[in-house]
């Protein structure tokens, strides 16, 4: 018998300004049911299971090349764990 | 002229790339045996057999890391220019907000660089070449969050008390001996250790505490250059997040001989950190005028919910539990910032800070974010303290407090499920009696009694005669305080300066 987990929240707290505004945007068009919740200075997301960046959603957005090392400049804190980190995407998720 | 006709070769993907500029920098060691380019990975009992299973997921290079450092370094140097140039400080919410600020300027720079210190450490001293550049990343970056602290807050420093000796005080004042021996205790442990403390337990579990909620606060109560610091920082924080969380993983998946000492670290520097960032729930609480969020709240969203309910759920697959005394830290969410403040406020006269009583605005806002626990605190301390201001007084404790042995912290917090009864431990070590303020304190002591028998208890200094006169006022000399820096709020030089400098602009403008 095989048990599956139930997916759990995982999440990014991005600070809030104007390049992110174009990161955010790429996020939630590329992740079904995303929570975004607004602090000061900061943006939340939160999702069940796997959250990915992709990077020509990004670059889509922002109207000039972005790589996914940059993100790391947009980012203020997560939870889960970095199961990918490559040139085309970035995946958020808990392994077990 | 001849143009060449090779094709420029394929750009390499960020993994070969990673690949390639560290993993295959790194060579064994053929005339020199590999204990003795790395004598300190042995001795912990931590067991290690293919230390190439390390993987950094940010996959950073030299040049990568580089890059990202400056750009950030030149978007927070930009803020604080800015911020100076436009009086910055005038656009505070209120003056008192700053007293928050003198208690982060004493207390965190000097453990950011120790931090520096130990990180550099493990980036000579670990035997594999992931962990090494992973750990020195994180070094350089402790040495620029100490320095870019220094330089933040600097500004402040030309127009408020408290923050001219930081560095004296962090070494000499008794609350701030609460984060010095905390980075003490983790820097004379082993590599392994000092890995699970500060890269796992602090950096992945509780630091979100420190800067996300505090930092928002920052931005909220108009410190823009706190809360651009606390942000570039907090972008180096996620890959120690990282790091903390591969150092954990890593050792687990080498042996399974190495669980039960990882869970008995992760027990210890859960409580030890979680003691260390009771000073923020006071902060976040009580001395922000503007609050994003109570303590209470960032409690359950960064610690219940992404650490217990997620990390947690993933760790169980090694076999790792929730840390030993968790259950008391969040039944303490309801009272603990209550007991720290009032800590805090008894004891200002003897520190580079101010403190007030809540006003009504302040009062409201704690109604409403603990309305079960504010109303009894409220009457049982803060009426009271009204009465003794209404009659002309400040009340202040004439004595000194006993400190916890393990924390450091007065002995303040109170037993669970009863917040007016004060909680006490003791153990008897070699004929001695030693004193904490918890069960957690006091099992981290019961398991390296010989470590702990050496703190450097401030009281116990000040007593012995090493704090530079047995009164309070050679104390305070000692400590470096200057007029103005310690005692009430109302009425102290910073909100004598605070109202001039609103009074002039309403009558200039």
């Amino acid at each position: 018998m095989s048990v599956v987990a139930a997916p759990r929240p995982v999440g990014v707290d991005l600070q809030e300004n104007e390049e992110t505004r174009a990161i955010v945007e790429a996020i939630e068009a590329d992740n079904d049911d995303l929570t975004v919740r607004h602090m000061p200075g900061i943006v939340r997301l939160t999702k069940e299971g796997q959250l990915v960046i992709n990077q020509e959603s990004v670059e889509g957005r922002l109207g000039r090349p972005w790589e996914t090392h940059e993100f790391q400049l947009a980012m203020i804190s997560y939870f889960g764990e970095f199961v990918e980190w490559d040139d085309d995407r970035i995946v958020i998720a808990w392994k077990h | 002229m001849t143009v060449p006709t090779q094709k420029p070769a394929r750009k390499l993907t960020m993994q070969q790339r990673y690949a390639a500029l560290t993993h295959d920098l790194d060579w064994d060691p053929t005339y020199v045996a590999e204990e003795e380019i790395y004598p300190f990975t042995t001795f912990e009992g931590i067991k290690v057999h293919d230390w190439s299973k390390w993987e950094d997921p940010f996959r950073l290079t030299v040049e990568a890391y580089n890059k990202y450092q400056a750009e950030k370094d030149r978007r927070l140097y930009a803020v604080l220019d800015g911020f100076a140039q436009s009086q910055g400080q005038l656009s505070l919410t209120e003056g008192r907000y700053m007293n928050a600020m003198k208690i982060f300027l004493q207390g965190i720079p000097s453990g950011e660089y120790q931090a520096h210190r130990n990180f550099s450490h493990l980036a000579r001293y670990f035997n594999g070449p992931g962990a090494r550049f992973a750990s020195l990343c994180q070094s350089m970056d402790e040495l620029r969050h100490a320095q870019t602290e220094i330089h933040t807050l600097s500004h402040y420093n030309k127009y408020f008390g408290g923050m001219h000796d930081w560095n004296k005080m962090s070494d000499r004042v008794w609350y701030l001996s609460v984060p010095k021996s905390f980075f003490d205790d983790a820097g004379t442990a082993g590599p392994f250790e000092w890995l699970i403390a500060i890269g796992f337990s602090f950096e992945y579990l509780l630091t979100n505490l420190l800067f996300v909620p505090f930092m928002s606060g920052a931005a909220f109560n108009g410190d823009l250059p706190t809360m651009t610091f606390g942000f570039s920082a907090q972008s180096d924080e996620s890959r120690h997040m990282t790091l903390g969380l591969e150092g954990i993983k890593f050792m687990l998946e080498q042996d399974e001989d190495n669980l039960p000492i990882v869970q008995a670290w992760l027990d210890k520097w859960f409580w030890r950190g979680y003691r260390l960032i009771a000073l923020v729930a006071g902060m976040m609480d009580y001395m922000l005028p503007k609050r994003v969020m109570s303590w209470k709240e960032a409690f359950e969203l960064y610690f219940e919910e992404q650490m217990l309910n997620g990390l947690f759920k993933d760790l169980e697959y090694y076999g790792i539990k929730p840390p030993r005394h968790v259950q008391w830290a969040i039944d303490e969410k309801e009272i603990l910032s209550h007991q720290v403040y009032w800590v805090l406020y008894q004891f200002s006269h003897a520190a580079a800070f101010t403190t007030t009583i809540p006003n009504e605005e302040d009062q409201a806002w704690l109604e409403s974010a603990y309305p079960e626990t504010w109303p009894v605190f409220k009457s049982v301390v803060w009426d009271k303290a009204q009465r003794v201001v209404d009659s002309g007084g400040r009340y202040f404790n004439p004595g000194l407090p006993q400190l916890c042995q393990i924390c450091q912290i007065p002995m303040g917090f109170t037993e669970p499920g009863n917040p007016l009864v004060q909680c006490q431990r003791h153990s008897i070590y070699e004929g001695e009696r030693y004193d904490f303020c918890s069960d957690g304190c006091q099992w981290i002591f019961d398991r390296e009694p010989e470590k702990y028998v050496q703190a450097w208890l401030p009281v116990h200094q000040i007593y012995q005669g090493n704090c530079g006169g047995p009164t309070l006022p050679d104390v305070a000399v000692w400590y470096g305080l200057e007029p103005g820096d310690a005692g009430e709020y109302i009425g102290s030089m910073d909100h004598q300066d605070w109202l001039k400098w609103h009074a002039s602009s309403i009558k200039e403008g």
